[in-house]
């Protein structure tokens, strides 16, 4: 069985992109590289499904005429997922923008709190903090943020 | 009996779409609930005994047999995990009642609470019935998407910067997953891991190592080993605390069970587990590293649990009988323990309002109780004796040195650091929150007795498997045997037919 080339390289290319896609900081640009690196899985379920036949019907010709059926399945399958998974990411992009005016993902809690400290100036072993996790996620810097406020105004933009 | 077997999928997941139906009567909901989940969990026993006494119990779905259907099978492997599943499902069903979540609590919409939590329990049981590669995919992919909803739970931003993370990292592993599955079956021409188990030596050992590893990655970041491990201290301890516990205590797991389920029937590449047990060796030292250096409960519990991860990566790499049999006997301790413990951290912020161990104090006078729930499940996290964890690890190590080459031995050595260090960080925890003298004046909420329940009910179960410690390991010696003979399970799904091999030949 020969694979098609196209489909490689669209496969590869969907991939690609998608990949770069996830890495950004963007949500909105991650659903967009979800959705492109789902699409490209989905046609490699179609490489791996052999060659182009016939619609895999019981009694329709010769089964060897046949496309495989089972890659088909999984496909649909796979998109179903991949589109509820998408409205989730989606939504969720929302929900952040509601809360803080933009889709960036901050960044992790300790990143944030060595950057806090250093900042100050302080050793990084002095733990006078006093706060717990969800206080102190508000107060820690956040490179995302261009104010130090992370508040809930809605839409600051 | 064979019914038996999609009532642990089937069962919740009708019941979920009852619970969302009954969205606006909380109490009818938390009937459902637990009424499905006793179900499952009863279901699940029986299916323990079945597999003890019968072997791996079949069921092909929709009449098809397997390789063709979908197989669900419950061995003694997946039939245990199933069963600790259930019973650490229901106690936190149990404690997330009494909290109230579903009423509103910290911003949490009214409805869906329920509905996702059965959605949950029915993904986990599917990943664990599942006889099909595909099919696992879809328990996973049905579980993430109830734990996305689970963990974002009232979108406050902080959920919501944490879920993002998560939501991304999990997606990112289901299309290697799927990517997997897409080579695999481009390979083979099949999914059922029976069918596989014989296909797979068939083809170019390097191109079947190739797979292994790329289903390898994806359960990896699952099981949160390191170096794919970041994600998960990030991220549970923002939830809920029922909910981080349900994660905690399964999530991972599901992973790890994953892996065992492939790595023993799929592949025998000596390769791969060098480098498991070099990532397990990491993992533990790393893990527990992290969590000597916090001084919040909930992140430092999530480190210890990230750290433990290695202990069962550990007993897979040694790829014989005994490593494995430890290994399943330290998942379904780990489970247990891992659960309660954050089950206290959640009655400590009921009670106190915080868990920042800088804050606590005075916790052992003021609440004695709570001292004992807490102080029993972390020294047998850290291995004290006679307790589970201690036998556990007395296992691995056993199993380890068994096995005697270099780097078992290092590995074994960095079991035992990892051992002490856990100790360590739990003592300071219990130190600062217990002992001090609080540093202000903290809230004294009450506790309800109906939380507290199901939180000691975990904490003595940990105890209990420690006093079952013989039958139990009995049993996991079994369903190690079982696991690296590889021929019951290919008998129970495929009929005997070992001879499909010949057939098509791929």
């Amino acid at each position: 069985m020969t694979p098609s080339l196209a489909l490689v390289v669209a496969v590869g290319v969907l991939v690609g992109t998608g990949v770069y896609l996830l890495l950004e900081r963007s949500l909105s640009r991650v659903i967009i590289g979800i959705a492109l690196i789902g699409n490209g899985v989905n046609l490699l379920f179609l490489i791996a499904g052999g060659r182009a036949g016939g619609p895999p019907l019981n009694g329709s010709g010769p089964a060897e005429d046949m496309a495989d059926p089972l890659p088909q399945a999984m496909v649909l399958t796979a998109i179903v997922i991949t589109l509820g998974l998408t409205a989730f990411v989606l939504a969720m992009a929302y929900r952040s923008w509601q809360l803080h005016g933009h889709d960036e993902v901050q960044d992790d809690l300790e990143d944030r709190r060595l950057a806090a400290r250093l900042l100050e100036g302080a050793e990084v072993d002095t733990r006078t903090d006093d706060s717990d996790l969800e206080t102190e996620a508000a107060e820690a810097r956040d490179e995302t943020e261009e104010s130090d406020v992370v508040g809930t105004q809605e839409g600051k933009r | 009996m064979t019914w038996l077997i999609p009532l642990p999928v089937v069962v919740p997941l009708v019941s979920a779409g009852l619970a969302l139906a009954l969205g606006r009567r909380s109490k009818a909901q938390g009937v459902i609930s637990v009424a499905a989940i006793t179900i499952m969990l009863v279901t699940s026993a029986a299916l323990v005994v079945l597999a003890e006494t019968e072997g791996p119990q079949v069921m092909s779905v929709g009449g098809w047999d397997a390789p063709i259907g979908i197989a669900l099978v419950a061995d003694r492997l997946s039939a245990l995990m199933l069963l600790v599943s259930a019973i650490v499902i229901l106690c936190v069903l149990l404690y997330s009642l009494a909290e109230g979540l579903q009423e509103g609590h910290e911003g949490a919409p009214v409805a869906i609470y329920h509905p996702t939590y059965l959605v949950l329990a029915a993904g986990v049981a599917n990943a664990f019935l599942s006889g099909d590669l595909f099919n696992i995919y879809v328990g996973f992919e049905i579980l993430l998407a109830a734990s996305f909803v689970l963990l974002t739970l009232g979108g406050t931003g902080e959920r919501i910067r944490a879920g993002s993370i998560y939501v991304v990292v999990s997606l990112l592993s289901s299309v290697l997953f799927l990517i997997a599955i897409a080579l695999i079956y481009a390979a083979t021409g099949t999914l059922n891991l029976a069918h596989l188990s014989v296909r797979l030596g068939e083809i170019d050992p390097d191109i079947a190592f190739v797979l292994q590893a790329m289903l390898l990655i994806a359960f990896l970041i699952k099981a949160a080993v390191f170096p794919m491990s970041a994600w998960l201290p990030d991220s549970y301890p923002t939830a809920p605390a029922p909910v981080t516990a349900v994660f905690a205590g399964l999530l991972t797991k599901v992973g790890v069970y994953a892996i065992i389920r492939t790595q023993t029937l799929l592949f025998d590449d000596p390769r791969m587990d060098r480098l498991l047990m070099i990532a397990a060796l990491v993992t533990m030292v790393i893990g527990i590293i992290g969590a000597v250096a916090q001084d919040d409960l909930k992140r430092l519990l999530s480190f210890t649990l990230v750290s433990h991860i290695g202990y069962m990566v550990f007993g897979m790499s040694l790829a014989n009988q005994a490593g494995l049999s430890a290994a399943i006997f330290y998942v379904i301790h780990h489970i247990t323990v891992q659960t309660a413990l954050f089950l206290v951290a959640g009655l400590i912020e009921h009670r106190s309002g915080t868990t920042s161990l800088e804050r606590l104090g005075g916790l052992a006078k003021f609440a004695p109780a709570l001292a004992i729930v807490f102080f029993v499940p972390a020294m047998n996290l850290a291995g004290i004796p006679p307790m589970s964890g201690f036998l556990g690890k007395m296992g691995l190590i056993e199993a380890g040195a068994a096995v005697g080459s270099g780097l078992a031995y290092a590995t074994v050595a960095a079991a035992l650091l990892t051992s002490l260090l856990t100790l360590y960080a739990i003592v300071k925890a219990w130190n600062k929150a217990f002992w001090q003298s609080a540093p202000a004046d903290l809230p004294r909420n009450h506790v309800p007795r109906s939380m507290f329940g199901p939180t000691a009910v975990l904490a003595s179960l940990g105890l209990i498997i420690a006093v079952a410690a013989g039958p139990l390991y009995n049993y996991t010696d079994h369903a190690a045997a079982d696991l690296t003979a590889r021929s019951p399970y290919i008998t129970a799904v495929l009929g005997g037919a070992g001879d499909l091999t010949a057939e098509e030949g791929g």
